[in-house]
């Protein structure tokens, strides 16, 4: 960017944070906030669920295709260099091969536009995919066979030999740390905020803590893997994907394969998890340039190994926390910084301090995130990237200050709960971080806790409690877009191109339209999954919900105004305009005087019309910078250790959440208790292990790359405050991946409560216990 | 995987006739050798399914019980007698897996199920037991699960299983039948340990199969236990396993078995901790001094030094708490 850009942008932001609210989408809070006993918030099971449970809902690796072939993959065993020999004909002359594909056959593509690059784009990394016998990691995929069964694929691809010359690759981090380390940037920003000298005030503090925390690289392991069943029809191409952006695979693809966006159909109607994994990375590009090269169709699903060699997971993290404050608690300064790796073929820091830069009150601060290349797979989002591990940094570093200075640590947070964000200035839409403190110490009962450290012992285990803020912000992305069509019968369909992962958004965005529109839920229909359907909408940052939720907004606005158009001087709503009516009992009525009504059905029968369609898009997303919007929890953990082998159970959790309004307490509680499991495993086990002399992860399988089992999974309580951000759709903030904030730390600090023993260093296991 | 025949043997004499083909491996629940299939690392050209073979558990005449090789890890688990007389053998496969993989798994291939160790596992690492005088990148690699006990430079390796490790407290005797005949072993001497041949991991001879397991007379029912300690709290392997059976006359040590598990290359039989605990009272420093015996020769690598203390900690916490309990029988 350049510096008048950089001059302009500052302006534009400045001009954002001070225009009056009403200008600013969100400025008048959605109505349907205020519904109280209606669909919003109800517990409803998700209407998905009977197709999951007969097996009947398609997941990308079962759809059909006429002449289907299945493909394998061949991985590099290198980090760094060239392949100086490829043998294939073994493969080749293999039993049911149909295709063995190297870069020297490989239909020439264009670089895959990465994250970042554009707004649509959605490539892992901008790594030339087979174009060229260079190695940039280790596991790049680079061969693909073609075979009419997987198990055919699979042998073939094992017959392929390559030599390899290897050329420098830096696989370890001290080698990288040598190299020099670059600042981090998220979504284009820098990761860097000063506010005064904190280094100085921080020296100058009458109390203070400074520690190092370490955290692991973790792998991606959603259950289905990541597939795609996809063929060419003539220059069309069409993916039936497993991927949580449907409409940035099908632009990525477009640009890769250099056709237009119109010409690449994607579906995806069932993700089993995402996490933030499932987007494009090299084995649908591969696959999509096989099944041209041999005129079939192909279904590619990657392997478990597979998944850990091609698709990246969450970078390492070293960052030193230092905090200095007054006797009374008060901050005088905060310092975050760090470091993080990344490659040279990616662009995504792990941006670990950006929870830190709204948390607390200081005086001063000093946040920043360096980063240094390893040749890796490109690292990518995780579940609350940033949050989940910065968070187990700074919320470590206040229970060591709160034990530092005598203090209850819910106490010490309270005493530097900032009344506006206190690195940008913005005003919060809402926050209700103390009400969730409140609620959830009672009911954990946070008051009968021994604070010395080692005190209470249960026979062979130390017990211990602990707790730390959760916390993730609102986001939207632009692009959201929506349509609704209302049909004669007051039934109505809502198709928008987002994705169902498993977290309920069907179900949910079904229970919110049938909310606005007055209909029950079985007159509404959403459709999503399809690049057929209007909007670019990722699954992603937590903002789908809010992103469908503007774009319906204002698509039913037109329908309203359409609606009134149709109904005409005949109707008891004549003259009303928009804002004077809302849904009711299936059609429209003053929302005044509710007797003044006409269903939907009987408007469009007069005009004669079978249906009426509109289409919305959403508004600039810039309510984010107007204000400071995040959501919270409060996170409490009991935790025992086995005083003779070290071993913690996590014998209880309870999480209090503060997200805005809740759309559905069913399906949103399954979010809440699944990101804590995952905090779970990020605290206890998760832990990638990457041999640094061969840039290789060594534990690429579910067994022996830990996540919780049932038994590792206590009862886990969640509640919620339920306030509406009035800025937000719905009043909604969001909840997929809060839950897994602040579980790390709230682990951490209930060991060192159970035993006097800081683990700084993630995963905890036994021998730091010992 | 690479194409393969697939033979149900239909008794014994045919499985030792199709074993004794090149290529050929037997096939149990194939909870191991399929994955290692799948990983290619094992390329067998013939499977012989031998699950349809022995699988009774049967009382002997002295008193002892004979477990087919074909039984199921669950129904071994699951028999009374074994419940009753062997419990240490019953919780030690509880232990162990999960429960889906125990339905499968059989005796006989838990005995011969290989290492965990991801260099083994990974066809682009040096493994000496894949590829004999390649080198070992375990050595100076990812350690954690490796062994403390018995080691060599050119394996580091362990057996996981936990059966093995009540096997060999029990002192278990194992059948083989070959193309010459049968022979009885003893189920200490059946595992190897590495030294310059860790491709040799047991004493069968090619061909050989395992027709049963022999449980003597005395299965240390009365004071026995097997502790397992791992990186999760079900479905790990042990980092460190303990299987102790305690016989105290008036407070003084009689009979004694410890064994160890996660930290060799067979299922450690602590002979030295037994010999320093045989005839002396039940103290904890006893204890601790016996663990101190069995331990001093171990030798840490780069991430498993923790797994000394453990094992130090392990095997003196059991042997406290055994001394303390009620008989049970
Ligand atoms: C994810 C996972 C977790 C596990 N966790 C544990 C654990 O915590 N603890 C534990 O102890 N185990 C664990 N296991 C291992 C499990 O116990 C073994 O896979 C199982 O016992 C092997 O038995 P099988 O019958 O399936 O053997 P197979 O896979 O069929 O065979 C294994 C080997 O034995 C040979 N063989 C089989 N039967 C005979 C015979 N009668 N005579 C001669 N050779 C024979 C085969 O040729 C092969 O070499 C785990 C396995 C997995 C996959």
């Amino acid at each position: 960017m350049s510096f008048v850009q950089e001059a302009m942008q500052a302006v534009m932001k400045k001009a954002i944070a001070l225009a009056p609210d009403g200008w600013i989408p969100g400025g008048h809070p959605d109505p349907l906030m205020r519904e109280k006993h209606g669909l919003i918030g109800a517990s409803i099971s998700r209407i998905d669920g009977p197709l999951k449970v007969a097996g009947q809902a398609r997941f990308a690796a079962e759809f059909p295709m006429e002449g289907l072939t299945y493909a394998a993959l061949r991985h590099s065993t290198i980090a760094r260099g060239r392949i100086v020999s490829l043998d294939t004909t073994q493969a080749e002359a293999a039993p049911g091969v149909v295709l063995v594909m190297t870069h020297l056959n490989a239909p020439r593509l264009k670089p895959t536009p990465p994250f970042g690059s554009k707004p649509q784009a959605a490539g892992g990394d901008d790594v030339p995919v087979m174009q060229d016998d260079r190695i940039h990691w280790n596991g790049q995929p680079v061969a693909v066979v073609l075979a009419e069964t997987q198990d055919q694929a699979d042998h073939a691809q094992s017959l392929i030999r390559v030599q390899y010359e290897v050329q420098g690759g830096v696989t370890s981090l001290d080698a990288a740390r040598a190299q020099g380390p670059e600042p981090g940037k998220f979504q284009g920003e820098l990761l860097k905020v000063e506010i005064k000298d904190a280094e100085a005030l921080f020296a100058a503090a009458p109390v203070k803590v400074d520690a190092v925390y370490r955290t692991p690289p973790h792998n991606h392991n959603p259950i289905e893997l990541h597939a795609a069943t996809l063929a060419w029809e003539g220059d069309e191409l069409r993916v039936h994907d497993a991927t949580q952006a449907v409409a940035h695979a099908a632009w990525t693809l477009s640009q890769v394969f250099d056709i237009k966006e119109a010409q690449v159909h994607v579906t995806s109607p069932f993700v089993g998890g995402g996490f933030g994994s499932k987007t494009l990375w090299q084995h649908q590009i591969l696959a999509a340039a096989a099944a041209r090269l041999a005129g079939r169709p192909v279904r590619i699903v990657v392997s478990r190994e597979g998944v850990f060699r091609i698709v990246g997971g969450r970078a390492l993290t070293e960052q030193r926390v230092a905090i200095g404050a007054q006797q009374d608690g008060g901050f005088d300064a905060i310092i975050h910084t760090g470091l993080t790796v990344m490659t040279p073929h990616n662009a995504m820091t792990e941006p670990f301090i950006v929870a830190t830069r709204s948390a607390y009150a200081a005086k001063s601060f000093k946040l920043e995130v360096d980063t240094v290349k390893l040749n890796m797979v490109a690292n990518t989002f995780m579940r609350a990237p940033g949050e989940a591990v910065g968070t187990f940094a700074l919320e470590s570093a206040i229970d060591e200050l709160a034990a530092e200075l005598g203090m209850d640590p819910i106490a010490l947070r309270s005493r530097n709960e900032p009344e506006q964000d206190p690195t940008n200035g913005l005003p919060f839409s809402q926050r209700g971080v103390e009400q969730a403190w409140k609620t959830g110490a009672e009911r954990f009962g946070w008051e009968t806790r021994n604070a010395t450290p080692g005190a209470t012992r249960d026979g062979d285990w130390l017990v211990g409690v602990g707790c730390a803020t959760a916390t993730y912000p609102y986001y939207r992305m632009a692009g959201g877009a929506a349509r609704i069509i209302l049909d004669r019968t007051g039934r109505a369909v809502v198709e928008i191109a987002a994705h169902e992962m498993g977290m309920g958004t069907a179900t949910a965005h079904t229970q919110v339209v049938a909310e606005r529109l007055g209909l029950s839920l079985d007159q509404v229909e959403f459709r999503y999954g399809d690049t057929a359907f209007p909007g670019l909408v990722l699954a992603g940052g937590s903002q789908q919900t809010a992103s469908i939720g503007s774009a319906v907004i204002v698509a039913h606005r037109t329908l309203v105004t359409e609606l009134l158009k149709l109904a005409g001087n005949d109707s008891p709503l004549a003259g009303l305009k928009p804002d004077e009516v809302g849904g009711l009992d299936g059609g429209l009525c003053k929302l005044d005087e509710p007797g003044r009504c006409e269903s939907y059905a009987s408007i469009l029968a007069r005009a004669q019309r079978e249906t009426l369609t509109v289409e919305g898009e959403a508004p600039p997303p810039l309510e984010l910078q107007h204000w400071s919007m995040h959501s919270h929890g409060a996170m409490f953990c009991e935790v025992r250790v086995n005083a003779i082998t070290g071993e913690t159970r996590v014998s209880r959790f309870l999480g209090s959440f503060d997200c805005g309004r809740i759309l559905n307490a069913k399906t949103a509680a399954s979010q809440f208790r699944g990101g804590i499991i995952m905090g779970l495993g990020l605290a206890l086990m998760e832990d990638a292990q990457f041999d640094e002399r061969t840039g290789r992860i060594m534990n690429p399988s579910l067994a022996e790359y830990h996540v919780p089992v049932h038994m590792d999974v206590p009862e886990i309580e969640v509640m919620w405050t339920d306030e509406p951000d009035p800025h937000a759709p719905m009043g909604a903030r969001g909840i997929g991946e809060i839950g897994i904030t602040g579980v790390g730390a709230a682990v951490a600090n209930a060991v060192f409560n159970a035993t006097g023993k800081r683990v700084r260093d993630l995963p905890i296991t036994l021998d730091k216990l010992l | 995987m690479t194409p393969f025949l697939y033979e149900r043997a239909a008794d014994r004499q045919g499985a030792l006739a199709l074993g004794a083909r090149a290529g050929a491996s037997y096939l149990g629940g194939g909870t191991n050798l399929v994955d290692l299939m799948r990983e290619t690392i094992a390329h067998p050209e013939l499977l012989v399914d031998v699950t349809g073979l022995s699988r009774e558990i049967e009382d002997t005449p002295e008193g002892g019980l004979r477990i087919g090789a074909g039984v199921k890890n669950t129904a071994v688990a699951g028999d009374r007698r074994v419940r009753q007389r062997y419990p240490l053998l019953a919780q030690a496969i509880l232990a162990g897996a999960s429960a889906q993989i125990r339905n499968m798994a059989t005796t006989g291939g838990n005995i011969l199920q290989r290492t965990r160790c991801a260099y083994f596992y990974d066809d682009a690492a040096r493994c000496n037991k894949r590829a004999p005088g390649a080198g070992c990148d375990a050595v100076e690699g990812f350690n954690r699960i490796h062994a403390i006990l018995g080691a060599s430079p050119a394996c580091v390796a362990t057996h996981p299983s936990d059966m093995c490790v009540a096997l060999a407290a029990l002192e278990a005797t194992v059948t083989l039948e070959g193309q010459d005949g049968g022979r009885e072993i003893a189920f200490a001497d059946l595992h190897r340990l590495p030294g310059e041949t860790p491709e040799v991991e047991t004493q069968l001879r090619p061909g050989e199969l395992i027709t049963a397991v022999t449980l003597p007379p005395n299965g240390l029912a009365a004071r026995s236990t097997y502790r397992k300690v791992r990186d999760r709290a079900s479905y790990a392997f042990a980092l460190v396993s303990v299987a102790a059976g305690l016989e105290l006359e008036g407070g003084v040590i009689g009979d004694v078995r410890l064994a160890l598990g996660g930290v060799a290359h067979k299922p450690w039989r602590a002979h030295a901790a037994e010999a320093a605990l045989k005839g002396r009272p039940a103290t904890e420093s006893v204890f601790r001094e016996a663990a101190e015996a069995e331990l001093a020769p171990a030798r840490p690598l780069r991430d498993n030094g923790f797994k000394i203390e453990l094992a130090r900690r392990v095997i003196v916490d059991t042997l406290v708490k055994l001394a303390r309990t009620e008989e049970t029988v």
